[in-house]
């Protein structure tokens, strides 16, 4: 059983081959941490994964159905109601408070607006964010700003949580607690990770690693 | 283990193990010549290298070395099995990279299964952390910031394999 798979995808930006014929497959409820050197296609392959870029060539399946067939629309309904997203500069929206970022994707996904706050609400403290609900992006932390962005990837129960450099922009003890919150909610609401990472210590959080190299993936070889 | 390593490469005279032994592996203080002898002597005793065919002439410079069945397969597992994940290892990984790479032996697959044996020890003392007091997280830290710097020379060494392999092979 396999909850997300691509199978020899190649993308290529222009003449620049991004991957040439990466295949991965992860279980569900499986926490997958992509490493490998910068420029290697880490990033291109988590949105080939979320349905984000369409491959050249190669199939993207997940829950058991293709995806890179989609329309741009239909992935993009996948994307709302069936991922969640946390990038490395938490990107939450400046206008609104810590609680209505959290809230967005239920806001996105149709849930009226007094539903989806007292469904964020919780996750203020389950995080170590009480007291924060009403502060806008510029008046929180680095740490605090990717908490709430994660709590933003989860708060719709979706069944894969993707995650790209999370903790790039953290120190090192504020990127374990972001690593820490991240491993025990996807594991409570039994939500498939993949995770792109340079860091080997925050790759050790993951249940599995692969490299990737010049495009490819490797899985690793352990003796 | 070197000198048995430079051995599985040709056989081999005193001087010129010790020779190669300072360029690349002695890191600026040179192996005197009693422990080359003493390590050969050792070899010899323990039926892993046997001397080779005596030149004429006097003195230890005359006996060739050569490796025998049971030390080129003391020397192949030592090199093909990654080294226990603990930190500083730096220059048990470097001596096998640059004998691997004097062999023409798949030194990028063995620092591949390095990394997993790293990679895989990082993940205990990860998970040892958490939920583990906060004396075992510090432990564990330790062991993970140096298994970490390890890293950085693995994946930095595998980027420069081929500079490596031009300066080691002469
Ligand atoms: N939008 C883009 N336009 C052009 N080239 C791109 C684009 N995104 C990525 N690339 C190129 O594709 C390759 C892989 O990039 P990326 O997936 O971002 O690597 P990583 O995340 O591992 O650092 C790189 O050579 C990068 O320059
Ligand atoms: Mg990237």
């Amino acid at each position: 059983m396999k909850a997300i798979e691509a199978r020899d995808v190649a993308l290529s930006f222009g003449e620049t081959p991004a991957l040439r014929g990466a295949s991965i497959s992860v279980a569900p409820g499986e926490i997958v941490a992509i490493m490998g050197p910068s420029g290697s296609g880490k990033s291109t392959l988590l949105h080939c994964l979320a349905g984000i870029l369409v491959p050249d060539a190669g199939e993207i399946h997940f829950d058991g159905h293709r995806i890179d067939t989609l329309s741009e629309q239909q992935r993009s309904i996948l994307r709302r109601d069936q991922f969640g997203f946390v990038f490395q500069f938490g990107q939450l929206v400046p206008e609104l408070t810590a609680e209505e970022n959290v809230a967005l994707p239920l806001l996105l996904g149709g849930v009226k607006r007094a539903a989806a706050l007292n469904q964020a609400r919780p996750w203020f403290e389950r995080l170590g964010l009480g007291g924060l609900e009403g502060r806008r992006s510029g008046e929180l932390s680095g740490g605090q700003a990717q908490r709430v962005a994660l709590a933003r990837g989860l708060v719709a129960r979706p069944g894969a949580l993707f995650a790209d450099e999370p903790t790039g922009a953290l120190d090192s003890l504020t990127g374990e607690q972001v690593m820490d919150l991240l491993v025990a909610s996807a594991r409570e609401q039994g939500t498939t990770v993949v995770l792109v990472t340079h860091e080997a210590r925050v790759a050790a959080y993951a249940d599995r690693q692969v490299i990737v190299r010049d495009g490819k993936v490797n899985a690793l070889v352990h003796s | 283990m070197t000198l048995l390593g430079l051995l599985e490469r040709e056989p081999s005279h005193g001087y010129d193990l010790k020779r190669d032994y300072d360029t690349f592996f002695s890191r600026g203080k040179s192996l005197p010549f009693g422990q080359v002898y003493a390590t050969l002597g050792r070899l010899v005793r323990d039926g892993k290298i046997v001397v080779g065919e005596i030149e004429p002439g006097v003195g230890p410079e005359r006996k060739r070395y050569v490796i025998t069945d049971r030390g080129a397969t003391e020397f192949e597992s030592w090199l093909t099995e990654p080294v226990q994940a603990e930190p500083n290892l730096q220059t048990v990984l470097f001596t096998k990279v640059v004998l691997a790479l004097m062999l023409d032996r798949p030194a990028e697959e063995y620092l591949d299964t390095q990394r997993a044996t790293h990679l895989r020890r990082m993940k205990e003392l990860t998970d040892i952390k958490r939920g583990g007091n906060l004396v075992d997280v510090m432990l564990a830290d330790h062991g993970l910031f140096h298994l970490e710097a390890d890293l950085h020379w693995i994946d930095t060494t595998a980027a420069r394999l081929d500079a490596l392999r031009t300066v080691v092979k002469g």
